[in-house]
This record gives C-alpha cells, sequence and structure tokens, in this order.
C-alpha cells in the first residue's frame, strides 16, 4: 500500500477464499482514511456491505448486462462510469476494489481489461498537470483456474504484488509475490486470519527458502558406500574395460584380417598319422581370407 | 427426500435456508438421485419451485417423486410447481410460432447468444404475486442439468450470465434458493465445462459433489459423497467446513456411512 499507483491481486482456491482478505484489505484502507470504490460482479452490494460504512459502491451485480433495458449497456458503461468517478473525486489517496477480476476478464478483452487497470492505477489528481500523480492503489479478486495461462501472466505482469492463497492443516496462508520497478522480486508466505469485523492478524509463515529445497551445503550420502560386497576401485576399472564375448567392437574384425598385431593367436599342431590323405594339390592354405 | 442426507446438511423442510446456491456435482457417476432429493425436499417444505428439467420427462422425474412421498402432477395442478419440461418444449420451439421468444429459443439460434429467454421465464414463474395465491414459503429454482446448456452450444460465459441473473433475483431480491446439476467430466479435457464448474464453485453457499470409487463399481458402495460448505462474504479465513460420505442408492431411499463403514463390510 506504499507504493504510488500500485496494484494487487488476489488469487483464491475454491476452498480457500479471497474475498473476507479482499474486505479486510478493504478495511485497513478505510482506516488509512483513503477514498474507497467498489466495482461489485459477484456479490450483491447487501453481502458486501455487511461489516462496512463508508464504501463507494458501484453495482454491477444485479443487471451487468442490461437485461432490465433501464440503462447503458454494461459492462463498458459503468466500467467508464467508474473511471469517470474516481477523477471527479477530491486529491487523495483511493482505494479501487475489483470484486473480482476473473468477472471483468470472461466478459472483456483482456487487452481492453489491461489497459484500464494501467489507466485506472496512474490517474493525475488535476488533468492535464503531470506533475502532480494520485495515489491510486487498485485491489483486485482473481479466481485463477477460469482463466488460461495468457491472461494470468499478462495480469501478473501488471501487478506490483500478487497474493496467492492457500493452506494446511485448516491454516489459511498467503504466499506474496512483490515485484516493485527497480527493486528485486521478493516471495513471502504468512499465515493469517481475519477476525469478525475484517480485522487482519498476519503471522510470520514458513520461509520460502526452509521449502523442501536441500541444504547445498551437505552433500549427500552414498547408500551404497558401506555395502560389503562393493567391488574396489581397481576390481571395479578392470571389470569396466573388459570387452563382452559377443559385443561388437571395431577391433575385432582388424584383429582377425590381421592377426599377431599386438594380440595373442592360436596355433593347431596336428601330427598326420598313416590313415590321414594330406593333398598336396588342393590344401585350404589357398584360402586367402 | 431423504432423511439421511438431511441429517447430514442439517437441514429440514420446517428450516429451509434461504439466499443460498447449491452446486450439485457428480464425476463419474450420476448424482442425479441429488435432484430428487431437493425436489421433494422444497415441494415438502412449501417452497414455490421452479424446475428446469432438461433432461428427462416429467413422468420420469413424476415416477421417482412418488417414491419419495411427493407428487408432481398435483404440485402442478396447485400452482406450486412450475416444470418446463426441456424435451417436449424443445419441439415447440421449432414447430409452434410464439410473439414472445421461448425460454428455449437459443436452440433456433446459430450461435447460441445468451439465455436471456430462460431467465425471463424462471423470473415470471418465481416472482411474487397477489395475495390471492397461497403463500409459499419461499422460491426455489433447480436445475438438471447445466452441463447440458453446453452441449447444446451454449458457451460457459453465457451459463454462468445465466445463473448470476438467477442469483441475482431468485436468491438476492426473492429470497429463495437456486439448486443446479452440473457434470464432472474429470479429465480436464473439457474447458468450457471446467470453466463453468469452478465459477459456480466460487459462487456456491454449498457443494455437493458425488464421485464413483476409484476402484470400481461395487454393489454395495455405489460412490462417495463430498459436502463442502462455503462463505463466500464470510469475515473467516479458515477452510470452508467438508465431509465426505459414501452411500448406497436403494429402491425408495439413499443411504449414507463412513468410509469404509458399509454395513456389507462391518
Amino acid at each position: 500500500l506504499q507504493s504510488l499507483g500500485g496494484s494487487r491481486t488476489l488469487s483464491p482456491s475454491k476452498e480457500w477464499e479471497g474475498r473476507s482478505l479482499l474486505k479486510a484489505l478493504i478495511k485497513k484502507s478505510v482506516l488509512c482514511g483513503e477514498q474507497v470504490h467498489i466495482l461489485g460482479c459477484e456479490v450483491s452490494e447487501e453481502e458486501f456491505h455487511e461489516g462496512f460504512n463508508s464504501l463507494v459502491y458501484h453495482d454491477l451485480f444485479r443487471d451487468p448486462l442490461n437485461w432490465s433495458k433501464t440503462k447503458e449497456a454494461l459492462p463498458r458503461g459503468s466500467w467508464g462510469a467508474l473511471t469517470a468517478m474516481c477523477r471527479r473525486t477530491d486529491p487523495g489517496p483511493v482505494t479501487i476494489a475489483l470484486d473480482s477480476l476473473s468477472w471483468l476478464l470472461l466478459h472483456l478483452p483482456c487487452t481492453t481489461l489491461c489497459q484500464t487497470l494501467h489507466a485506472l492505477s496512474h490517474q493525475n489528481s488535476c488533468p492535464g498537470d503531470s506533475s502532480s500523480v494520485r495515489q491510486v492503489y487498485v485491489l483486485g479478486l482473481l479466481h485463477e483456474e477460469l482463466h488460461g495461462p495468457g491472461p494470468l501472466g499478462a495480469l501478473s505482469s501488471l501487478a506490483q504484488t500478487e497474493v496467492t492463497l492457500e493452506g494446511t492443516v485448516g491454516q489459511a496462508s498467503a504466499h506474496t509475490f512483490c515485484q516493485r520497478p527497480q527493486q528485486c522480486p521478493t516471495h513471502q508466505t504468512n499465515w493469517f486470519s481475519i477476525f469478525p469485523d475484517f480485522s487482519l492478524d498476519v503471522q510470520e509463515g514458513p520461509s520460502v527458502e526452509s521449502q523442501p529445497h536441500p541444504d547445498p551445503h551437505t552433500s549427500l550420502m552414498d547408500p551404497m558406500t558401506h555395502l560389503t560386497f562393493n567391488l574396489h576401485q581397481r576390481l571395479k576399472e578392470t571389470k569396466d574395460s573388459l570387452t563382452l564375448p559377443f559385443q561388437f567392437s571395431s577391433e575385432k574384425p582388424q584383429a582377425l584380417l590381421h592377426p599377431g598385431q599386438g594380440q595373442a593367436t592360436s596355433h593347431i599342431f596336428y601330427e598326420p598319422d598313416a590313415y590321414d590323405d594330406l593333398d598336396q594339390e588342393d590344401p585350404d592354405d589357398d584360402l586367402d581370407i | 427426500m431423504f432423511p439421511e442426507l438431511n441429517n447430514l446438511l442439517n437441514i429440514s423442510p420446517d428450516r429451509a435456508e434461504q439466499g443460498k446456491l447449491t452446486l450439485l456435482c457428480d464425476a463419474k457417476t450420476d448424482g442425479s438421485f441429488l435432484v430428487h432429493h431437493f425436489l421433494s425436499f422444497y415441494l415438502r417444505a412449501n417452497c414455490k419451485v421452479c424446475f428446469l428439467a432438461l433432461v428427462q420427462s416429467f413422468s420420469h422425474y413424476n415416477i421417482v417423486g412418488q417414491k419419495l412421498g411427493v407428487s408432481l402432477t398435483v404440485a402442478r395442478e396447485r400452482g406450486q410447481l412450475v416444470f418446463l419440461e426441456g424435451l417436449k418444449s424443445s419441439m415447440d420451439v421449432f414447430f409452434q410460432a410464439h410473439k414472445e421468444p421461448h425460454p428455449l429459443q437459443f436452440l433456433r439460434e446459430v450461435n447460441a447468444g445468451n439465455l436471456q429467454p430462460l431467465f425471463e421465464f424462471v423470473r415470471e414463474a418465481l416472482k411474487p404475486v397477489d395475495n390471492r395465491e397461497p403463500a409459499w414459503r419461499c422460491p426455489v429454482l433447480l436445475v438438471d442439468d447445466l452441463s447440458l446448456l453446453l452441449s447444446l452450444g451454449v458457451g460457459a460465459v453465457a451459463v454462468l450470465d445465466f445463473v448470476h441473473y438467477c442469483r441475482a433475483t431468485v436468491c438476492c431480491e426473492f429470497k429463495g434458493n437456486v439448486v443446479a446439476l452440473v457434470h464432472d467430466s474429470g479429465d480436464g479435457e473439457d474447458e468450457e465445462n471446467d470453466i463453468l464448474l469452478n465459477g459456480l464453485s466460487h459462487q456456491s453457499h454449498l457443494i455437493l459433489r458425488t464421485e464413483g470409487l476409484s476402484t470400481g463399481f461395487c454393489r454395495d458402495v455405489h460412490g462417495q459423497l463430498k459436502i463442502l460448505w462455503r462463505r463466500p462474504s464470510q469475515p473467516t479465513a479458515q477452510r470452508d467446513r467438508s465431509l465426505i460420505y459414501q452411500y448406497k442408492i436403494q429402491d425408495k431411499n439413499v443411504s449414507f456411512f463412513a468410509k469404509g463403514m458399509s454395513p456389507a463390510v462391518l
């Protein structure tokens, strides 16, 4: 909330709903004296207003598509009205809460939504006077599983802070990814609880580094080290250098063609007896392999 | 209705909640028994029911209803039940002329746009009327099922918009309830159905998910039921309460038991 023109997206899951955290952040803005504008698309104004007193609520829930034929076609109509309303308010920090970004993303082209979000978070308090830039914080609730990686990536690149809700063992946790301009991005995980009056209690959570990653300074023990039937190193080398009997290698044909080149050759010693017929005219020695 | 399911959900016809969206979901099994349960439950609770029956005929639901102790014929005749029989009405779209758009008008359109005519039908059926009619407890919209609309060419966003308007009108304005069944293919290949299912899950106050057993068909255990209570805008950030039970469907009842505690194996 300290950054100028900051924007945050909350990404809940089906089991860890994010609207209560959105309302808790809205309450923080109210307590800081900021104007708060809410674009309500998913729940009724009565349901959202539970626990709040001073909010400017733009109702897109009751008739978002103008099926009652009473006003200008939406969502561009109310979207334009929202941006115009923000310009007419007094200069000072203002928080715009979008409940939800998913609804807008399903009904508007992604490029239009991204351009409007960018324009929303970079407003001048006096049109034409670029020196006085008003602090505008945009909070958006996004249901990640409804969208593909493209729109999610586009919205992530716009947001300075992303808060993803998860939980383990019945406790909700918020993983915060913060990327401010000219600063290194930071990750942080916190446990949190929200009280019935929407006050927020944040506790230290497991740090990202203590997640299950191996310690690089501790070498992993080889479980085969102390086995009694391990081969010694010299035996291993001898074993690896042996050529298996039926393993093809280029040396074998060469050894057959050129016997005696550094390899032991075998000899056959034959003593012919009286019954052997040695035909001197047709010896097998004529064969030249 | 199934008394054991009422006990699990901690509800009864005498104290039915209002303003809630209940999502029924089935994966690798048939969850239509939940539709029959809520139909008979809300009729017994003296609620005015608008039933968008797109899958089966009126006689099918009536036969099952009679096993559960309610007569859809009597309920329709006395004005408690408004029944849109999708199988029959779809023929009227093509073979009968209508001055006003038919609730299933999207069947005639090349690009099925929105479901506004269907919503207008629901609003007209459940809007409060003058005091000459018997006072019903609260209006209820029951849909069997929303996945069929996707199969008929309606986009997921259009179905979500239809449910959005039903929620805004039936739940918030009329202080009634909406109950809808969506199928889950489970393989992640049907992106439109996944968008519909995930989108409705975020809006629902109660999710009942039936699943077939991972080990296959079993004669004594027909599946398991996951019950998830959600609080879309309540201040606690604790994990929503959930329960898992296994069940066996009988002729006129469904029995529920803890996992592995089927009477057949005890």
